[in-house]
Formats: structure tokens, C-alpha cells, sequence
């Protein structure tokens, strides 16, 4: 735990007698993060208390070393790009950006060279000119990224960024955050889009009905799942051989050929035995394998087995 | 001053010009505060109806004495009590609460600013609308409410006591918005409806010539309607009911608003930098 991480210790948020999180003690080190859990998780919760919007009821937060109440010192450092379709009226896409960047103090040719640089790099400046009001839903998700970002924050947060973009846009934006996570910032993305987010993560925070599930890399996560047999998928030339042989050992539950014949899908309670085992087979009968490769160490499998199907969207 | 001390002097400065930039371009001559400006624009029209009315009639013109005694009570009975009044209730109680419900406060909440530095950025933007509308509006009416007169109400203005007239009346009046936008900032702070405190306020101010003397000192209008420069007479039955109560001086009347107005302001600042988002209220 450092200055760096967006710090966590025991914080309680309750909405009168609602809870919102409970005792959740995180620390989120640099990379992309996701925030994954069904609706009313605590997920907007969490973000808006890194944010400073609210305030926990018990426990302390930092973000980078800054405490959430301190907005002169985080509005620098933090970017948050909420989930809400709201936008000031009568502001065109560029007024949106520029007017508040003009809010950090910044000169007028700083705050112009900021604006259009965030707006290039959403794609938006041609329509630059145009009623944020006019904009399509994708754009509009666009131009929030673009205001969140223009001042270019350490820690990007960015509640449901994918809603409303079309297949191009999704891909752009996940590079986006990927080069932000690159670069060592703090991207924490929440997403009910698990697929998209398996693909960005570095690591995952589960959530539901406001408590921590599982954080860390996903592997790891799973890993620890220790109650769900591992599903491994082995491609190999003979799969009914090696299966024979997988069904002598006790930590193999479950064993079936793919229709092709050319592959095997095994649920098993011992990871590390069983590529011990797989090894030695192809020693000793000279099995050829294609590939061998986890089929349940992504964030969907992870959230089936710890919080179940409610609220995912794959 | 040291060079880190005038940079932070000007980065303030600049982050609160932000704010009333922004808030100038969304909220003045926007559509939804079209109310606000009939409020405003009424008694010009008003004014100018009378004036074209006076002066297409040849003969049984009132004096110019009688036309600024209704001067007198247009502003203490409209301006005062009812288009200022809620003309401050509209742009002020909804600088705040206004973009709670609109889902946009988060956006300000999210800048490097002081909360203390956007209240009063938002404060001022209000306090430009107000005045620009309001003072106006009291100058345009004056103007054209003895326009007719011809020479003898130039005379009246510029050699007369009309300009002192038309001076005080105009301090007053933003000395109104001053008052009256800072209890409706901290209003649409506070309140989910800020209705209910204005109906409230609405009452107690229009009360005050039956309250009690000392009462009537928790009163903006005690204050501002000693300011006014020609006195409303209270017609009959109400004149047997209403208290008389000395005059608050001008020196004491004019700084003792402003502190007021200063109080609530340091009262709204501290609870902007408590305030939460909770657009689901």
C-alpha cells in the first residue's frame, strides 16, 4: 500500500438505513481496474466516495495520497466520467470541455490547446461546434470521456464508459483505457459488459450487495474459487487417451471430448496436478498437445461462481 | 506578495471568471427563466403603456408629484415584494439546486476549485442577472413613468430631486437582489423544494408593517423600505393596524444588509464544501 494506490480502509457508506458498501478495505494500485457487480452493488457507491461527491460514514479513503475532501488538491489528479446522460444546456461539445477547464485556473490558450487536444482524441472534433444536445447517444458518452479527461488526471473513473458506444467506438475506448493504463494511470472502469471487461482488466473488484466479493487479477481470483473445479481446455491428437488417463486421478470431476475429437474439456479441483499429470503424459506416450488453456479464469466465469448470473451481461 | 501567493490570487480569480462565464452563457436570456424576465419587464411595459397613454391625452395629466408617488408604490409594492423577490427566488435558489435535479452538479463538484470559490462565482453570476434586470427595470420604469411630462420632467431629473429619486431607488433594488439572492442561495442549498422557505420568507416580509418593532428588524424589507427616497402612505382600514417603528439610518441600513447578506453567503459556502451529490433524491 502507497501514495500511489487509491487507498480504502474500512469505509461504511449507508443511505439512511440503506446500505451502500460496508467495511470495504481496498488498495487499487495503478492499471486498469474493474469494478464489476450487479446492479446496486455498491459499485457507483464506491466510485462516487473516490470522487468525493459523498462521503463514507465511517472509514478513511485517499486517492494517491489526497483525501477524497480536499477537491482543490483531487479535481487535479482525478477525472470521473459518470454515468449519468445530464449535460449543461445550450453548451455545444467544445463550450462543454473548454468552460470547464476554465475552472482550473488555467489561461484561456491553455484551456483551447487542452480542449482540442480531448476532443481529437474522442473523435469529436468535427462536431465540436454542434448542441451537446444534438449529439447522438455514442457521442455524447464520447464527449463525457473527452471532459473527463482534458486535464489529463493521474486516476481516470469511468462509470459504465461503454453504454451507448457502437462496436468501433467500444474498441477505440478500450484502447484508450489501455493506454492510460500503460502509461501507469489509475483507470477504474465499471461495466456490466464482462466479456469487454475481462479483455482490459489488470485487475477486478467483485462486488454485491455492497461488500467485497474478490478483488485482485482475475487469475488469482480464481484461483481462490476453490469450491468450483478449474475448467481447462487441452487441444491434443488424442484426447480419449489422455482422458483414460485423467480419470484414474480423484481431482478430476469431469472429463468431455469435444465434438470435433480433437479437444477435451475437464473440470478439475487440482490446476497444478493435473498440468504435473499432463506433462508426464506427454513424456511418456508422446501425446501432441495444440494448446492447453484455462476455459474459466475470466471475469464472467468468476462472477458466475461468486455472485451468480443476476445483473451480467456477457 | 510572493510569486506563488499571486499565482494563487490568479488562478482563484480565474477559476471563479470560469464559473461566471459558464454560468452567464447557460442562465442569461436562456429560455427556461422566461418568467423571470416578464417579472422584470412587466412594469416597463407598464410604464410605457402610461406614458403613451399620457401622452396622446390633452388635458387632466397628473402632476409630476402624483406620478412619483405611484412610482413609489410600484417599486415598494412590485419590486419589492414581489418581482425582486422572486425574480432572486428563480435565479438564485436554483444555482445549486437547479443542477442537482438536472444532474449536472457533479461536473463543478469535480473541479480543482475551493467549494467557498464556486459559491461565489455562482453567487456573483446570479447577482449579475439580478441586478442587470432588476436595477434596470427600476431605471427604464422611472424613466418612462414621467417621460411625458416633456421638459418639465428633465428638469424634474436633472435639476430636481429625481435623480436622487432614481439613485436610491436603484441602490435599493440591488441592495434587494444582494439580500434576497443570498438567502435563496443558501435556500436551494438546504432545500429540496425551496418553495417552502420562500412561501414562508414571502409571508414574513409582507407582514412586517404589522409586526411588532422589534420583529420587523428580522425583516429585509424594514431596511430597504427606509431607504426608498418618497414614502408610500398605507391606505385606510390598514393604516389603524400597521406599527410605526423609527427608521433604521442609512449607515446602519446599508453595511447591516450587506452583512447579512456576507453571513449567509459564509453560512452557504461552508455547506457547499458538505454538500453531496444524490441525484436520486
Amino acid at each position: 500500500m502507497s501514495d500511489a494506490d487509491i487507498v480504502f480502509n474500512n469505509v461504511s457508506r449507508f443511505y439512511g438505513d440503506v446500505l451502500g458498501i460496508n467495511k470495504v478495505s481496498l488498495a487499487i494500485p495503478p492499471g486498469i481496474t474493474s469494478l464489476v457487480g450487479p446492479n446496486g452493488s455498491g459499485k457507483t457507491t464506491l466510485m462516487n466516495l473516490m470522487c468525493g461527491l459523498i462521503r463514507p460514514t465511517q472509514g478513511d479513503i485517499t486517492v494517491c495520497g489526497i483525501p477524497p475532501d480536499h477537491p482543490e488538491k483531487l479535481g487535479r489528479i482525478l477525472g470521473y466520467c459518470a454515468q449519468f446522460d445530464a449535460f449543461p444546456k445550450g453548451l455545444t461539445g467544445y463550450q462543454f470541455v473548454y468552460s470547464f477547464l476554465r475552472m482550473y485556473g488555467w489561461s484561456n490558450a491553455e484551456c483551447e490547446q487542452r480542449t482540442q487536444a480531448s476532443l481529437q482524441m474522442v473523435g469529436l472534433q468535427d462536431a465540436a461546434n454542434r448542441p451537446v444536445a444534438a449529439y447522438s447517444k455514442g457521442m455524447r458518452q464520447r464527449i463525457k470521456l473527452a471532459q473527463a479527461t482534458a486535464h489529463d488526471p493521474q486516476v481516470v473513473i469511468l462509470d459504465e464508459p461503454l453504454n451507448g458506444l457502437d462496436p468501433l467506438a467500444r474498441s477505440e475506448a478500450i484502447a484508450l483505457f489501455k493506454q492510460w493504463g500503460d502509461k501507469g494511470r489509475h483507470v477504474i472502469v465499471s461495466s456490466h459488459i464482462l466479456h469487454e471487461v475481462d479483455r482490459i482488466s489488470d485487475q477486478v473488484i467483485l462486488l454485491s450487495q455492497g461488500y467485497v466479493v474478490a478483488e485482485g487479477q482475475i487469475h488469482s481470483v480464481r484461483s481462490e474459487v476453490k469450491e468450483q473445479p478449474m475448467q481447462i481446455e487441452v487441444r491434443c491428437d488424442r484426447p480419449s487417451m489422455l482422458a483414460a488417463r485423467l480419470f484414474q486421478q480423484d481431482h478430476v470431476v469431469e472429463a468431455k471430448l469435444s465434438p470435433d475429437g480433437k479437444g477435451l474439456l475437464l473440470r478439475t479441483k487440482d490446476a497444478d496436478g493435473f498440468y504435473l499429470l499432463l506433462n508426464k503424459v506427454i513424456l511418456d506416450s508422446g501425446l501432441e498437445v495444440e494448446s492447453v488453456a484455462p476455459a474459466d479464469d475470466d471475469v464472467n466465469s468468476v462472477y458466475q461462481y461468486l455472485i451468480g448470473a443476476e445483473g451480467a451481461t456477457v | 506578495m510572493t510569486a506563488p501567493a499571486v499565482q494563487l490570487e490568479t488562478s482563484w480569480a480565474r477559476q471563479v471568471g470560469g464559473v461566471l462565464r459558464l454560468e452567464l452563457k447557460k442562465t442569461f436570456l436562456s429560455k427556461r427563466g422566461w418568467w423571470i424576465y416578464c417579472l422584470a419587464l412587466g412594469p416597463v411595459l407598464l410604464t410605457l403603456i402610461h406614458f403613451l397613454f399620457e401622452s396622446s391625452r390633452r388635458n387632466g395629466r397628473h402632476s409630476i408629484g402624483e406620478d412619483s408617488l405611484v412610482f413609489a408604490a410600484l417599486f415598494m409594492f412590485y419590486y419589492l415584494r414581489a418581482g425582486i423577490f422572486f425574480g432572486c427566488m428563480g435565479i438564485f435558489s436554483n444555482l445549486f439546486r437547479g443542477e442537482m435535479l438536472e444532474k449536472t452538479l457533479h461536473y463543478y463538484f469535480l473541479t480543482p476549485m475551493r467549494r467557498e470559490m464556486l459559491v461565489a462565482g455562482k453567487y456573483l453570476s446570479g447577482l449579475i442577472v439580478a441586478v442587470t434586470l432588476f436595477v434596470g427595470s427600476t431605471g427604464i420604469s422611472f424613466f418612462l413613468l414621467g417621460r411625458h411630462f416633456g421638459p418639465a420632467w428633465s428638469d424634474y431629473v436633472w435639476h430636481g430631486p429625481g435623480l436622487h429619486q432614481l439613485g436610491a431607488y436603484m441602490l435599493v433594488a440591488a441592495l434587494a437582489c444582494i439580500g434576497y439572492g443570498a438567502v435563496f442561495l443558501l435556500s436551494g442549498l438546504f432545500f429540496k423544494n425551496p418553495m417552502i422557505p420562500a412561501a414562508v420568507v414571502w409571508v414574513w416580509e409582507n407582514l412586517e408593517p404589522f409586526l411588532p418593532t422589534v420583529l420587523k428588524k428580522i425583516s429585509v424589507i424594514f431596511y430597504l423600505k427606509n431607504l426608498c427616497p418618497v414614502e408610500v402612505p398605507i391606505p385606510p382600514p390598514f393604516n389603524v393596524i400597521v406599527i410605526e417603528a423609527d427608521p433604521t439610518p442609512f449607515w446602519i441600513a446599508v453595511p447591516g444588509l450587506l452583512m447579512v447578506a456576507a453571513v449567509l453567503l459564509v453560512y452557504s459556502a461552508i455547506s457547499a464544501r458538505h454538500t453531496e451529490i444524490s441525484y436520486s433524491d
